[in-house]
């Protein structure tokens, strides 16, 4: 069996095969993957916002998406993954509460996933998988075994991208 | 800086009195839900939750129970989230006593009950600032109440991620409402914006 690790919101961790990467009820923030195709070493970031440059302060770099990823990958290679051969997988971004108007704010759900996507594309690892947006809840798994990412919801279902 | 306390600076004094706050906003929210309700209500000591993000999202008992969560925006001298959240049997429970049904009637998640919640939140959290507001001389009030149905980490992360921009922490004022022997009715959540703990603070002479 192999080992699961919880990663908490605001949270990183990275880990060697055999192991599963968890993090549970993703709302606005996204749950960010990575996975070594060859060594099977995989990673998962839990954002909550998309830029560092918009907090007054703040040490914890798996917070936002900027610093979160580029923390995360520092972190895979660390582990002897290569850079070519990751890929990454996202979930999440979803906007929980129907708020009206145009309150950028409460968009962040979106910004998140748009932040994170942008990060991965300078950083040229290919995004293989994507589940965001919506108003619902997800709790994502990461499988270092075939990089499989699980998504589970409340209302619609189970999924694997 | 006057005036700016930040979750960092907070003592176990300033502690106490946001317990305080917790205490005289929710027994107000408590009798106004008494009323509502025609059925006694009690609450729980409140709690005041300072912990970091990673916490957070088992503060319910678990990231992916499946809970009604209503929220209001709050408004004035002070500014923040305040979060009303209901496992599913007490969210049946209170919209059937409110519908004048049986208690055990399944619950159907039509317009009538979603608005029946939100008026829920309206009340409690009209009554609850409307103590806090005659307590501190500041004026305050809630936004249009709004309703999800999800995971109670996905729910919590809303306010929490007011707090991301600024802090490292989250704190939240909790208090239970409790129904019948030991039925939890449902937890609320004062959620200020972090300028706003001073300006309580500073209300009530203590910062």
């Amino acid at each position: 069996m192999a080992e699961i690790i919880r990663v908490g919101m605001a949270d990183l961790k990275v880990a060697n095969h055999p192991a599963i990467l968890t993090t549970l009820g993703l709302g606005s923030c996204v749950g960010i993957t990575l996975y070594d195709k060859k060594k099977k070493i995989i990673g998962m970031v839990h954002i909550m916002l998309p830029n560092s440059r918009i907090a007054t302060a703040s040490s914890n770099k798996a917070k936002f998406a900027d610093t979160g990823i580029m923390e995360l990958l520092e972190q895979m290679l660390a582990l002897g993954a290569n850079k070519k051969d990751l890929v990454a997988k996202m979930a999440g971004g979803a906007q929980m509460f129907a708020f009206e108007g145009t309150n950028e704010s409460m968009k962040i759900g979106q910004r998140n996933s748009e932040a994170a996507k942008m990060i991965l594309q300078n950083l040229g690892i290919p995004l293989v998988g994507e589940d965001t947006g919506g108003s619902h809840g997800r709790t994502i798994e990461l499988h270092s075994e075939d990089g499989r990412l699980m998504v589970k919801t409340i209302g619609y279902g189970i999924k694997y991208i | 800086m006057a005036n700016v306390i930040g979750i960092k600076d907070i003592n176990s004094f300033h502690l106490d009195v946001l317990k305080e706050i917790g205490n005289i906003g929710a027994g107000n929210a408590a009798t106004a839900l008494a009323k509502m309700l025609d059925k006694r209500i009690d609450m729980k000591v409140p709690q005041i939750r300072v912990m970091k993000f990673s916490e957070v999202s088992d503060v319910l008992g678990g990231a992916e129970i499946e809970v009604v969560g209503i929220l209001l925006g709050v408004q004035g001298d002070i500014t923040g989230k305040i979060l009303f959240v209901l496992d599913m049997r007490s969210a049946t429970i209170l919209v059937n006593i409110l519908m004048g049904k049986n208690v055990d009637e399944e619950l159907v998640f039509d317009d009538i009950t979603r608005s029946a919640l939100q008026e829920v939140g309206n009340i409690l959290a009209g009554s609850y600032l409307s103590a806090l507001s005659n307590l501190t001389n500041l004026r305050i009030m809630a936004d249009v109440p709004y309703l999800a149905i999800d995971m109670a980490g996905a729910i919590l992360s809303v306010p929490a991620i007011e707090f991301g921009k600024n802090s490292d922490m989250v704190l939240y004022i909790e208090n239970e409402f409790i129904y019948g022997t030991d039925s939890v009715i449902g937890d609320f959540f004062l959620v200020p914006d972090e300028i706003s703990y001073g300006r309580l603070l500073s209300a009530l002479g203590v910062a």
